[in-house]
């Protein structure tokens, strides 16, 4: 059924990535990858893999942008996937059924054996969300790990999508977005987070982290405005050498 | 957007079965042509035959075009679901009124009301078409108010123009109908004008600034790609070849799919029948190369949101 959900349960299961701490190494990029294609969507087909124009399918990827001009200028390592939106467009496009939004927790899936691979809910997703498989014939997207956070066969601290996981930098956040005291939602009002092109009128649920403002002096971290000798007076021969050649 | 063959086959080709379907059936219910069972069932086949090809191919650039069929279940909310279901709603009250025209010599009365549902179902089953494309809100160039009309009276000029061939030839020509001709051609050259005009001068979607949230920083521009090679969002939403002789193939559609049928359309109300009868026919491969040239316009200069994290300006 790709009506929208009438009745949910108010969860909003979703990312938060921060893109102030997010340092570009495509781990989340990986693993996402890895973890997908023996997954729930598996396989993450890829064609032509070691020849000079490969083509794959993945769910999660990382861009790099500069932001301002000069020396105010910045590299922000931006990391781009499914976003779960409230009102998800390549859901009501699509003409099978095969898209859909879960009333529970508000996941957008794929339902492969009825995906007749048009490609029209990817032309409806501004945020590139969606890759076709062309040796599958069928469309595939991020399942926010639902064979992960849901599976009781792992460690209770490893339910969390595979991104989420494996980031060193900690840039990525798992959480209900729908119920206004969880952490992720904590730190979406406490850092500002925000949607990404809220034009559309998609309401995503992820939520991006703005960088913080920039540190260019010294006193902004801590430090004081200037370095003090913290020698005293010399002693001795060190002294006496010194005095010899002030 | 990537110009797929099949889908510009589809369009044109449904477009004008449609457009020929809606006034074989106005034009019979209305009693204007006799129930001539050749002209009936030689237009039958080919409105008929022209939307189901377009149909059939639109089916071939998919990737399991075995299970087709469930396409037509999601009319609640998918427009192309819905045009599914209008196409498919549209066979039967065609077949029973081009039954009643070439089997029974008869088009009034209840054959009539066979007519002017098939008409109204024509008219549903191309909106449909146009609001797949018109309902898409990150390709600001589909998502607009001209696409609609655009597709409407496209539809009925090469509806027009394939109706006035066909008479002409069946030596019953209708002044309604030659008269209809140049009307529908001047509505859809400006109309198309009017798109072009629009499409030169929106600013997109989106922006960069607004895709990444970055714009408090100031100007956004892409520094990586994700990838060293393209993916599938890149060769679908970010086709680019050819639009610089976009201007060129403007020109291209304006003269055949608009100027030279218009020519010829007005040349054929002046002339003696022979030559009226030639020029009717010379205006249909005119328009079928104009038309095809126009719909692949449609496509590959339509600019989608997600290139905008590929590093295009605008979107």
């Amino acid at each position: 059924m790709t009506s929208l959900p009438r009745h949910s349960t108010g969860k909003k299961l979703g990312l938060v990535i921060d893109l102030d701490t997010c340092v570009g190494c495509h781990a989340c990029a990986v693993n996402c990858k890895e973890w997908n294609t023996g997954g729930y969507m598996a396989p993450l087909t890829d064609e032509r893999p070691y020849d000079s124009d490969p083509m794959g399918v993945w769910f999660n990827r990382v861009h790099a942008f500069e932001a301002g001009e000069g020396a105010q200028s910045r590299t922000v390592h931006f990391p781009r996937s499914c976003l779960h939106c409230a009102e998800p467009a390549c859901v009501t496009v699509c003409p099978t059924g095969a898209s859909y939004k879960r009333p529970e927790d508000g996941i957008v899936l794929v339902d492969e054996s009825m995906c007749i691979g048009c490609k029209l809910c990817s032309w409806a997703c501004p945020y590139g969300a969606r890759e076709y498989d062309q040796r599958e014939g069928v469309m595939k997207k991020c399942t926010l790990c639902i064979d992960r956070i849901y599976n009781e066969n792992l460690e209770e601290i490893d339910r969390t999508p595979a991104c989420v996981s494996t980031c060193p930098a900690g840039a990525r956040h798992f959480g209900d977005l729908g119920d206004p005291e969880s952490d992720v939602s904590k730190l979406v009002a406490s850092r500002g987070g925000y949607d990404l092109m809220p034009e559309m009128g998609y309401k995503p649920v992820n939520k991006y982290l703005p960088p913080r403002p920039r540190k260019d002096v010294a006193g902004a971290v801590g430090c004081g405005t200037r370095m003090e000798p913290v020698a005293g007076e010399a002693k001795g021969l060190l002294g006496w050498i010194d005095r010899m050649l002030s | 957007m990537h110009p797929a063959y099949s889908i510009i086959f589809f369009t044109t080709a449904s477009g004008a079965g449609y457009g020929l379907l809606f006034l074989l059936a106005l034009a019979g219910a209305a009693g204007f042509p006799p129930a001539d069972p050749w002209l009936g069932g030689v237009g039958f086949a080919l409105a008929l035959g022209l939307a189901t090809a377009g149909l059939l191919s639109s089916t071939f650039h998919l990737g399991h075009p075995e299970r087709a069929w469930r396409a037509i279940s999601q009319w609640r909310s998918s427009w192309l679901s819905r045009e599914g279901v209008a196409a498919l709603v549209t066979y039967p009250a065609a077949l029973i009124f081009a039954y009643g025209w070439v089997v029974e010599g008869r088009t009034g009365g209840l054959w009539a009301l066979a007519g002017l549902v098939t008409a109204a179902l024509c008219v549903v089953t191309v909106i449909c078409t146009g609001m797949i494309y018109a309902s898409l809100k990150p390709i600001r160039r589909w998502n607009n108010r001209w696409v609609l009309p655009n597709y409407l009276v496209l539809s009925l000029m090469t509806g027009a123009i394939l109706l006035e061939a066909l008479l002409i030839v069946f030596g019953q020509p209708l002044p309604v109908v030659a008269g209809l001709t140049p009307v529908a051609i001047v509505a859809a050259w400006l109309l198309k004008r009017a798109y072009w005009r629009f499409v030169d001068s929106e600013p997109g979607a989106a922006s960069v600034e607004s895709a990444t949230g970055l714009g408090n920083l100031g100007k956004v521009r892409l520094l990586e790609p994700p990838n060293t090679s393209e993916n599938y969002l890149q060769h679908e939403m970010g086709y680019q070849i050819a639009r610089k002789h976009a201007a060129k193939l403007r020109r291209i559609v304006l003269v055949f799919a608009f100027a030279i049928p218009l020519a010829l359309s007005l040349a054929s109300l002046l002339v003696p029948a022979g030559v009226a009868a030639a020029a009717a026919l010379l205006a249909v491969p005119s328009v079928a190369l104009g038309v095809v040239i126009e719909r692949w316009l449609f496509f590959a200069e339509a600019r989608h949101a997600v290139t905008l994290y590929y590093g295009a300006a605008a979107a």
